[in-house]
């Protein structure tokens, strides 16, 4: 139990997936200029990374390592992850509307999150067990909404102040990031 | 004249990281030495170099609606094959480079230019594109690692430039470094083709 809330501590802060792996970049900056949409965006992440592991623990260790396949491994993980997404979408459209309308747009940008990927994959590296791998992919996806919530936060009030010229848009946003990012660091030692 | 200017475009005018802020992990994440951004621009280039060559004699056959998984399918199989030889024939880099080289799967670059180019225009277009594009990632990446290494280390591609009185930025080559130098040189750029426009 201890390890596992380890895990998830470190995860969410120190270890966090975009100030620290730079995963998921490219819908941190692509949707974090609102707080709905990043709620939205984040959740999505988190129910999909979740789903994702829960699929390929058990295909990478009872049928890739079993069979000796290791060499398949990135062309398995993103078919899962790729075909998840689709059944995911479909379940949603038909059993729970009102999700899929809250989730339904960002769905189809999930395929090609670094995140999911790389979560798994840090999996594998990592040689968690099951119900690790599932607190992890859990936690990063928390990591993930808040990393996205802090910064769209800032952003909506970013509106107003007078940023230079040509820093306008992703420039400022990365530089807050950095910021965002050192203060973080200061969590370093807090946990494992 | 067509083919110079599909090729020269990656470069700087349609620049993959300064310009369509693509392929942003891979550009924060392996920065940190100069030999890590050279070698992870090398792998985009063959993995995006191969697709856009396989990619535009299949585009007859690949049925519209699953077009993009068999794009990534056959990314990922070329992900795989530049792996392993890193994996190979450079143990110490590829250790570094950690699991950002399968990252390379979900590289918006890859996907993109697939997706926006390769399947529409001839093979040999195709591939000064990619080429092109390729090419213009690796600069960016050197750009950026060059900055983070000067500063984080006082070297640039290990050779020591900064002697003893410099007491290295460590933060440069942690994390917040990246976030910072990009965006730092985001702005500088915009700036300085601003002034070249006039």
């Amino acid at each position: 139990m201890k390890e596992l809330l380890i895990i998830f501590f470190a995860t969410v802060t120190t270890n966090n997936v975009v100030w620290h792996y730079f995963l998921g970049i490219c819908p941190f900056l692509g949707v974090s200029n609102k707080l709905e949409t990043a709620i939205g965006m984040g959740f999505a992440v988190t129910f999909v990374m979740t789903l994702a592991t829960i699929f390929v623990w058990p295909i990478y260790h009872l049928v890739l390592l079993t069979f000796g396949l290791e060499f398949l491994e990135y062309v398995s993980f993103i078919l899962v992850i790729a075909s998840l997404v689709q059944f995911v979408e479909m379940y949603l459209r038909k059993m729970v509307p009102t999700l899929y309308r809250a989730l339904g747009i960002f769905l189809p940008l999930i395929t090609t999150n670094c995140a999911i990927l790389g979560v798994t994959l840090f999996m594998v590296i990592r040689d968690y067990n099951f119900i690790q791998s599932v607190v992890f992919a859990f936690s990063a996806g928390i990591g993930f909404t808040l990393a996205l919530l802090i910064m769209a936060g800032i952003r909506e009030n970013l509106e107003l102040a007078p940023v230079p010229e040509s820093l306008k848009g992703a420039g400022v946003t990365l530089i807050i990031a950095g910021i965002l990012a050192l203060a973080f660091m200061g969590l370093v030692g807090l946990v494992g | 004249m067509k083919a110079y200017r599909e090729f020269i475009k990656g470069l700087w005018e349609r620049n993959p990281v300064f310009r369509l802020l693509l392929g942003m992990c891979p550009t924060l994440a392996v920065t940190n030495y100069v030999k890590n951004g050279i070698a992870m621009g090398l792998a985009v280039i063959f993995v995006l170099v191969c697709s856009s060559i396989i990619i535009p004699f299949f585009r007859r056959q690949i049925p519209n609606q699953v077009r993009i998984p068999t794009f990534i399918v056959l990314i990922a199989t070329f992900v795989t094959l530049a792996d392993y030889f890193l994996r190979a024939n450079f143990p110490v880099i590829s250790k570094q480079l950690g699991p950002y080289v399968p990252l390379i799967v979900v590289n918006c670059i890859i996907l993109g230019r697939a997706e926006a180019f390769s399947s529409k225009n001839p093979p040999l277009y195709s591939f000064l594109d990619a080429l092109g594009m390729g090419l213009g990632f690796t600069v960016a990446l050197v750009m950026i690692s060059a900055v983070r290494e000067f500063f984080g280390a006082g070297s640039i591609l290990g050779y020591q430039i900064l002697t003893d009185w410099y007491t290295p930025w460590l933060v440069m080559g942690l994390p917040p470094g990246a976030f910072l130098t990009l965006g730092i040189l985001l702005g500088l750029i915009n700036t300085f083709s601003k002034k070249m426009r006039g």
